[in-house]
């Protein structure tokens, strides 16, 4: 991964604008900014970011790569899309939000255990494994995320609501043997491996 | 002349006669009123009630009507009677309308009414019918100074509208500074890139047009007369004079560039560092390639430095915003996006204002690449490699930019002429026989650009920060020298755009001014007004407070310091008459005395009846209409106010105040427009003038024996109608909590 973003540096260099054009999904909106602050003041978890939209898109604008890739502020997006909604400049805010913290993440510059991060990285190594979110071990693999011990602790805390779902036939123990899937798992596996082999090559990070 | 007649008709429509005892009006208008013949009609403003006026007219030879109906904003076109004097009492917006409904108020809505027939009948017997200027000016020629983009727009406007111009040109060619730009910002959609200056077609449109006359390397030596006989001395370089008379001035004689040397610590004077105008130069030396700086090195990054000496909170630069720097500059930007899209390009600002579509130019420049870098510059320094330090102001922090070259934004600065300020300090020390003065008179004529012979000096009066001019707010074209219009960046700091549209609209006052001159009428805001003021000389003291308080330089002095009324530049608000302590000014249809004589007609109970009587002074443009508004809204106010409408606060003369306090009148309300920088008056002064003389009456008040609060002046605007009928019963009750006046019974 630092590979990549040792390549990303000596393309751009200074341009930290351009790079974002080239490998952020819509990050070719982020010119278009007016800097008007609606987005900052329309979001709803706007004082809990280090960073709002609105600083966000100014900071790549002035170059600062290293202070963007590595801020947690993208990650603390929960999609409500009021930003989309109220920019007078129809800027896709959530989407580049969402699409700087991936190449964040592609980097390997996101900051290490920022939570968002966490679970959307356990859900997708969960679902691209068989096709299908096995439910049970996603929950377990959350639970163990921070440790053994402190995984058992969280299991006998959540274990009313574990039965409870047992009983009501909404979880089947069964799946923590391999579960369901689809059925053709290697396809599935080509398919994403593909995909990620066309995106690397377009953003580069290959 | 044969003897006058006077008659008064009283109108029972729109419910008047269903709330009013129309039989009692009518004896009043007889005996109180003196008038010969008194009829009333079920619908006076109808065909047959107008047929029965004019009738009385031909047949009958009335030359007086009164007529009691409805406001005399209303129905103006009916009760057009141009060879009578014509009084209108005001039973309908001023009495039915606004008087509490029911029995209860019949007494007092009756005399009212009965006082507002007294009033139009007293008023119509001191009018006469205005005989129209008999010194009329005829000359409709008009003439332009200044041959830039304003310039040369007015004048094919006026020759397009069949009046022949006279252009002068300073220079050696027609196009100002237009001329020295690659482009322009973009007119039309979609807004996206900019566009030809289309300057060369406009100066071969004037200079092949046959209605316009070009004087080129010209100025004005001098420039005497008024509206409709104005007489220009056009100097040529060579010192050829050619005198060319005209009707009208339009002032199009644009701007300069705010001195980069001002600017020092923004690098101004320094390598690699321009002005807009400079990179103007530098792209125009490119032709469409690739920009260089002075030094010849290819352009590769640029910052552009908006409010560079603008917007200045410390007073050392210009104060204001000049409006299209940031569309310039954008527009500059794409200069070097479009020849090679890897220039780097930054524009620094700290409010982007791009006014009309300039958001859609905007966005295209962001499209292009051109980076918006919100900060305030404040250091730069010039070199090979320029350096911005500024503050970011989004990420509140000092950072620095480095550049091949940095364009500043400077504003405009009006090429306005002498400040009439200055000069009046001036010319007050030169007559006092000080010789460093009068060589300093001469050095400031000499940088005047119309050259006037008027006493209040050489140009027109500057408005702010040295623009010349301009009733801002309600009237934008117009100016405080009857028939002089300025437009363009002269006026206020504008783009092309708003340059060539303000050139329309100075065309089109000057069309009017000369119409309105040869027909002997005034100009705005009575364009219909043939009256003019005259002066009983046997009375003037030479007190020349009439000629220092005209706000339109309209009253010279002749040779014995007597007032001299220039009938042309006169705008007829009365400011004059206001003004005169001997009372000796007055016009055919409105005097002293036929606001007097309607301040005497109304009947004041005595102090036991309780029932207050309160004066209000409306100022005809704005709280006259508030009040008739708040009549048609039906907003209820007392019924013990007595209102006449004046031309302009500013023509109240304090006999009127005295009168009616002598009178036994309890209150006086003065309505005017708003005053101060951002005024709304008509006639830019008056209501100033008003406050200004009212302020000295609270001593002769106490003097009287009387509370200071018996006049009170009041700003009104003509939306104010729900104000205004609040402000009337508050004022009602105050009064009613101060006593009656000691002065009744003694009138």
């Amino acid at each position: 991964m630092s590979d990549a973003n040792n390549r990303a540096l000596g393309a751009y260099r200074s341009n930290f604008l351009k790079e974002v054009e080239a490998n952020v999904e819509e990050g070719h909106w982020v010119k278009m900014c007016m800097q008007c602050g609606v987005c900052a003041g329309s979001c709803p978890l706007g004082p809990h970011w280090q960073h709002s939209p609105q600083k966000i898109f100014m900071m790549i604008r002035a170059g600062k790569r290293d202070e963007v890739l590595t801020s947690d502020s993208m990650w603390m997006c929960t999609s409500c899309y009021n930003c989309i909604v109220r920019c007078p400049r129809k800027l896709p805010i959530t989407h580049i939000m969402h699409g700087l913290a991936n190449y964040a993440h592609r980097l390997g510059l996101a900051p290490k255990g920022q939570p968002t991060r966490e679970i959307a990285k356990l859900f997708w190594d969960n679902l691209v494994k068989t096709g299908r979110v096995n439910e049970l071990k996603f929950s377990l693999a959350m639970y163990f995320k921070d440790g053994f011990g402190q995984g058992i602790k969280n299991a006998m805390a959540m274990q009313g609501v574990g039965l409870g779902l047992v009983k009501a036939k909404r979880l089947n123990p069964l799946e923590l043997l391999g579960g369901h899937g689809c059925k053709d798992k290697a396809g599935i596996h080509k398919m994403v491996a593909k995909a990620r082999e066309i995106e690397d090559r377009r953003k580069g990070l290959a | 002349m044969a003897d006058n007649k006077f008659a008064a008709y009283i109108c029972s429509g729109c419910g008047i006669g269903d709330v009013l005892d129309v039989k009692s009006l009518e004896k009043i208008a007889q005996k109180e009123g003196k008038m010969a013949v008194v009829k009333n009609h079920s619908f006076l403003c109808n065909a047959e009630g107008v047929q029965m006026i004019r009738d009385d007219i031909a047949n009958d030879g009335v030359t007086h009507l009164c007529i009691a109906a409805c406001s005399r904003r209303a129905k103006a076109e009916a009760f057009s009677f141009p060879t009578a004097a014509v009084s209108r009492a005001n039973l309908r917006e001023g009495v039915l309308w606004v008087v509490a409904e029911g029995s209860d108020h019949d007494e007092v809505r009756q005399e009212m009414a009965e006082d507002y027939v007294r009033m139009g009948c007293a008023e119509v017997k001191k009018m006469k019918v205005p005989a129209g200027n008999p010194n009329k000016a005829e000359n409709k020629r008009i003439l332009v100074v200044g041959g830039g983009m304003s310039g040369m727009t007015a004048a094919l406007a006026a020759a397009d509208a069949g009046y022949d111009v006279v252009l002068v040109e300073k220079t050696g060619s027609l196009g100002g500074f237009a001329r020295n730009l690659v482009k322009r910002v973009p007119f039309n959609a979609p807004h996206a890139e900019a566009q030809p200056t289309g300057v060369e077609e406009l100066a071969a449109q004037v200079a092949g047009n046959p209605g316009i006359t070009v004087h080129l390397n010209s100025t004005l030596a001098e420039t005497a007369g008024s509206p409709g006989r104005f007489l220009a001395k056009v100097a040529q370089e060579s010192g050829a004079v050619t005198e060319e008379a005209v009707g009208a001035i339009v002032q199009a004689t644009g701007f300069t560039t705010y001195d980069i040397a001002k600017l020092p610590e923004l690098g101004g004077g320094q390598a690699n560092v321009v002005d807009q105008a400079g990179l103007e130069a530098l792209a125009k030396a490119a032709n469409g390639g690739a920009i260089k700086r002075a030094d010849g090195k290819i352009v590769s990054s640029v910052v552009f430095v908006q409010c560079a000496g603008q917007r200045d909170e410390t007073g050392t630069h210009l104060p204001y915003c000049s409006g299209h720097c940031c569309a310039t500059s954008i527009k500059q930007a794409m200069y070097f996006k479009d020849a090679n899209p890897d220039v780097d390009t930054v524009v620094m600002y700290q409010d982007l204002r791009v006014p009309g579509m300039g958001e859609d130019f905007y966005r295209s420049a962001q499209k292009k690449g051109v980076l918006f870098t919100k900060g305030k510059a404040s250091r730069v320094a010039g070199g090979d490699t320029c350096k911005v330090t500024f503050r970011d102001l989004i990420l509140d922090e000092e950072n620095t930019v480095d550049a091949d070259l940095v364009v500043l934004a400077t504003g405009q600065v009006p090429s306005a002429g002498v400040d009439l300020d200055a000069w009046s300090a001036v010319v007050t020390k030169a007559e006092g026989g000080d010789e460093a003065a009068k060589a300093q008179r001469e050095e400031m004529r000499s940088t005047s650009v119309l050259k006037l012979t008027y006493r209040q000096g050489p140009d027109m009066p500057q408005f702010k920060h040295g623009f010349a001019d301009s009733h801002f707010i309600c009237f934008p074209y117009e100016t405080r020298r009857t028939g002089i219009y300025a437009a363009g960046p002269v006026r206020r700091p504008m783009d092309m755009f708003q340059a060539q549209e303000d050139a329309t609209g100075a065309a089109l006052k000057a069309i009017q001014a000369v119409e309105n001159a040869s027909a002997g009428r005034a100009a705005h805001p009575r364009a219909w007004d043939l009256s003019f003021p005259s002066a009983r000389l046997e009375g003037c003291t030479q007190c020349k407070r009439c000629t220092v308080e005209c706000p339109f330089g309209a009253i010279d002095e002749d040779e014995r310091r007597f007032p001299l009324f220039n009938e042309q530049r006169c705008r007829r608000c009365g400011t004059c008459m206001g003004a005169c302590p001997v009372r000796v000014i007055s016009f055919e249809n409105y005097s002293c005395d036929t606001v007097g004589s309607q301040i005497k007609a109304v009947n004041v109970p005595d102090e036991f009846e309780e029932k207050p009587r309160v004066l209000i002074l409306a100022c005809e443009n704005d709280a006259y209409p508030a009040l008739d508004m708040a009549g048609l809204q039906r907003h209820v106010y007392s019924a013990f106010v007595r209102a006449i409408p004046v031309r302009c606060l500013g023509s109240v003369n304090t006999i009127w105040i005295t009168d009616a306090l002598n009178s036994g009148y309890d209150g006086i309300m003065l309505m005017g427009c708003k005053k101060g920088d951002d005024y709304q008056c008509h006639f830019v002064k008056g209501s100033e003038m008003a406050y200004y003389r009212m302020s000295k009456i609270d001593d002769t008040l106490k003097q009287l024996g009387l509370e200071p609060e018996r006049v009170a002046t009041h700003e009104v605007a003509i939306t104010d109608n729900v104000r205004v009928a609040r402000m009337i019963n508050d004022y009602v009750a105050q009064l009613q909590d101060i006593g009656p006046s000691p002065m009744k019974g003694f009138g």
